[in-house]
Parts: C-alpha cells; sequence; structure tokens
C-alpha cells in the first residue's frame, strides 16, 4: 500500500528535480527547509527523526537535494520527507512536507476493530512494519 | 564540428544573446570600477564570450556538458581578488550558470574543524550555504599542511575535491592565494589542478594606478586630494612598497583611513569659527606627511600616538 501523507503524495515519486524546485519554492517564501527520515509511518507519528539540522541560511535547494541524497545513502529503505518551517509569527509551523524517499516495500496498515460495550467498535491502524524492532521493519 | 554545423537550421546572433545576458553591463561596471588589472580584465572577457558560446552551444544541441568553472586566482595581497570575485558571481549569474549568484568567502578555519569528526560536517555546511552560487577560498594554500600528517586540512579538500566534481552543476569554487603558494600547493594535491580550468594571475598594480585608486577611494566617500597631497602620496606610494609586508591596494586603503583620521584631528586643533564642505573634505599634504613610511618605515620603533604606519 502506498504510504499517501503531506503534499503530492498521490502523484509519482519526485524526481531530483522536482526536490529542487519544491524546495527552492520553499526557501523562497523565507521558509527554512530540512530533512526527516522514519520507519514508523503511522500518520499520527507526527516526529520523524531530524537529519541533520533545518537549513536556515542556505538561499539554494541544490544543498537539500544533497542532504536528501546523502539520507539516502544512509536510511534508503526508510521514509524521507523535506518539511518546510515557517517562522513567521502567527504560524510558527510546517507549511509544507512531502515524501521524497520511501521504502522498495510498503506493507501497508493494519485495521484493528475493537469490539467494545453494546455495539460499539474502537478502530485503530497498525503498519505491519512496525512488528519488527525499530532499524528492522524495511528489508 | 562545421559539418554539424550547417545541419543546424536554426542560427544563433551572438550580438544579441551578448545583449540580453546583461553581460556587458557586468564587464561594464569591472572596466569603471577596477583601475588597472588588464590581463585579468582580458581574461574575464575571454571566459565570459567561452560562456556565452557555450551556451549557444547548448541551446543547438551542440554540447551537452556543463564546462569546468572552477578558477583560482593568484596574485599579492591587495590585488582585488575578492572584488573581481564578486564580480565574477554576478557574471556567472546572468549567464545562467550559477543560479544564485552570491558570493561566500571562506578560509581555512570555515572549512577545518578542531577535532576528529568535526571536519566533514563543517565543509558540508559551508558547500551547502555556497551551493548556487560562487564558494571563494581564500589563501587556500593553508588547507593543506604536509607538515602535520594528521591535520584536518586534507579531510576538508577530499570533501571539497568530491563536491566539485559532482555538484559540478551547483556550485563554483574559486581558489585564491599567493602565487607562488598556491603553485607548491597545486604540485601537492594534483587534484585540484585538474579540476580548475581557469588560471587568473593577479598582477601588483604600478604607481600611477594606485594613485588613481586611492582618488578613487575618496571619492566614493566624497574627500579629495589637495594637490601638495597627490605629490606627497605618489610619494608615499613609492617608499611603501619598498618596506615590507605591502599589501597594494589595501595598505594604500589603510594609509587614506589614517589620513582621514589626521585630517579630522588638525581640523580639531586649527580650526576657528565654522568649516565649509571644502575644508571637511580635503586632505592635505600635511595629513599624509606625518606618517611613518617616510621615516624609514616600520623599522622606525612603534610609536604610541596615532602615527603608525
Amino acid at each position: 500500500m502506498r504510504l499517501t501523507q503531506g503534499t503530492f503524495s498521490f502523484l509519482p515519486d519526485f524526481t531530483d528535480e522536482d526536490i529542487r524546485l519544491q524546495a527552492q519554492y520553499a526557501i523562497d517564501q523565507g521558509w527554512a527547509v530540512s530533512v526527516e527520515y522514519t520507519d514508523d509511518p503511522h500518520p499520527k507519528n507526527s516526529y520523524w527523526e531530524m537529519w541533520g539540522h533545518p537549513m536556515f541560511d542556505n538561499p539554494d535547494a541544490a544543498a537539500v537535494v544533497f542532504e536528501v541524497n546523502e539520507c539516502r545513502k544512509e536510511h534508503g529503505g526508510k521514509y524521507i520527507r523535506v518539511i518546510a518551517f515557517d517562522s513567521t509569527p502567527g504560524w510558527e509551523s510546517i507549511r509544507m512536507s512531502f515524501i521524497a524517499n520511501r521504502p522498495a516495500e510498503e506493507p501497508g496498515f493494519k485495521l484493528i476493530r475493537q469490539e467494545c460495550e453494546g455495539r460499539t467498535v474502537r478502530y485503530t491502524i497498525q503498519s505491519y512494519a512496525s512488528d519488527r524492532p525499530e532499524g528492522h521493519r524495511y528489508a | 564540428m562545421s559539418a554539424k554545423d550547417t545541419t543546424v537550421s536554426s542560427t544563433v546572433d551572438l550580438a544579441e544573446v551578448f545583449k540580453e545576458s546583461g553581460v556587458q553591463d557586468v564587464l561594464r561596471e569591472l572596466d569603471e570600477e577596477l583601475i588597472g588589472l588588464a590581463p585579468v580584465k582580458d581574461r574575464i572577457r575571454e571566459t565570459a564570450a567561452l560562456l556565452l558560446v557555450d551556451q549557444a552551444r547548448r541551446d543547438m544541441g551542440l554540447a551537452t556538458e556543463t564546462p569546468t568553472l572552477h578558477m583560482s586566482f593568484t596574485g599579492n595581497p591587495g590585488t582585488g581578488k575578492t572584488t573581481v570575485a564578486l564580480k565574477m558571481a554576478d557574471l556567472l549569474h546572468r549567464l545562467g550558470y550559477v543560479r544564485k549568484g552570491h558570493l561566500v568567502t571562506v578560509t581555512r578555519d570555515d572549512l577545518v574543524g578542531q577535532y576528529i569528526g568535526h571536519t566533514a560536517p563543517k565543509t558540508k555546511e559551508v558547500l551547502k550555504k555556497a551551493m548556487g552560487g560562487v564558494l571563494f577560498i581564500d589563501e587556500a594554500y593553508y588547507l593543506y599542511r604536509p607538515e602535520n600528517e594528521r591535520d584536518y586540512g586534507q579531510e576538508a579538500i577530499e570533501i571539497l575535491l568530491q563536491v566539485m566534481e559532482n555538484n559540478r552543476d551547483d556550485l563554483v569554487v574559486i581558489l585564491a592565494g599567493y602565487g607562488d603558494r598556491m603553485d607548491r600547493f597545486f604540485q601537492s594535491n594534483p587534484g585540484f589542478r585538474s579540476r580548475i580550468a581557469h588560471h587568473i594571475e593577479f598582477p601588483d598594480y604600478s604607481d600611477d594606478e594606485l594613485v588613481q585608486i586611492s582618488e578613487k577611494m575618496l571619492d566614493d566617500q566624497n574627500y579629495v586630494l589637495s594637490k601638495g597631497a597627490k605629490a606627497a602620496l605618489k610619494e608615499y606610494i613609492d617608499l611603501r612598497r619598498k618596506q615590507p609586508h605591502f599589501a597594494n591596494a589595501r595598505s594604500i586603503r589603510n594609509a587614506l583611513d589614517r589620513a582621514r583620521l589626521r585630517q579630522a584631528n588638525r581640523l580639531f586643533k586649527t580650526a576657528k569659527g565654522p568649516l565649509n564642505a571644502e575644508q571637511l573634505s580635503t586632505i592635505g599634504e600635511e595629513d599624509i606627511r606625518p606618517s611613518r613610511v617616510f621615516r624609514g618605515g616600520l623599522d622606525v620603533d612603534r610609536r604610541p600616538e596615532g602615527d603608525r604606519a
């Protein structure tokens, strides 16, 4: 199952040039771009591991592509996303986030139905990959 | 190639491309703002022509590779290497070879770390900052210290070489430094020599050029030299050149800064009543003559007063 999170996730995978153009847009807006990775892609897991510091003072997006590729070397089998943080007062949050790398195989999520009192059913989803310990989830 | 030329239907008007690119403005600025440096200006004009033709060829599909643009600027201190690097960044930006056209100036300290594992992130950080622009490494030979085999400079050099090769589209590296030491640096690091296409040498300024430069510097700050001051300055330049640590235009700038200081002091001490604009902006002979250079320069013991040369 293909993971769809953040912006552009229903589009085909981005090439480096696509990543560069999007990151350049974010930089031109004055947002700080950073690279993050994870092997726990649950939609509620908003804190991914940071790959280096956010790039506050790089005027060109080639640096972002460079870092994405460095991250791929180390964590090529995991999810890597590029996020753009807007520090403008009143916003101070992520403006843009898109997936730049995904594992070769995405097993998807298991839906668990918990039957409760009466006819209540509680739903939860769990990534099949997260059965295994961290670091061993995607081959 | 000529056979190929005839098969391409579209043509290119180089004069038109030249005009559109705005390169002309940069070259004109270069001519107007920088005095002397004729060989440097020639080389830059040649480089600009080469890049322009190369771009036209690429537009027609005749060339595909990005040419190697890394450069080395060699010359004595104060000969305008940093200033020209700024212009070069602008030029490359207008020609479309770098995307942003900013100049990041660094020295050894910015690239080399202090302990194991510190150098690589530091160098990469600088390289990332320079992407889309020009990285200017001043006194690049300090990166290589053969006397200490565990020096971290070597690590920085390796990362630099790798990025210079793999990210050629993303940044242009300019290495700068004194001629003889750069030659030795290139000899011991053949990887650099082969990755650098343009070696530009900066000649020393002649005395007349230095006088022109000082007049221009003063003019920018709305000062003028009196007649006597100009003669004194000529003499000063001649004497200063023979003394140690002569740094061309930089020495002159420092000398002028001190002359301004003396002028201010003189006005304070001698002024009786209100001063007009002319008095405030004229540097007289008496502001230049007290310089230590006229008394044999650095061999004279340091004096506590503000007249250090």
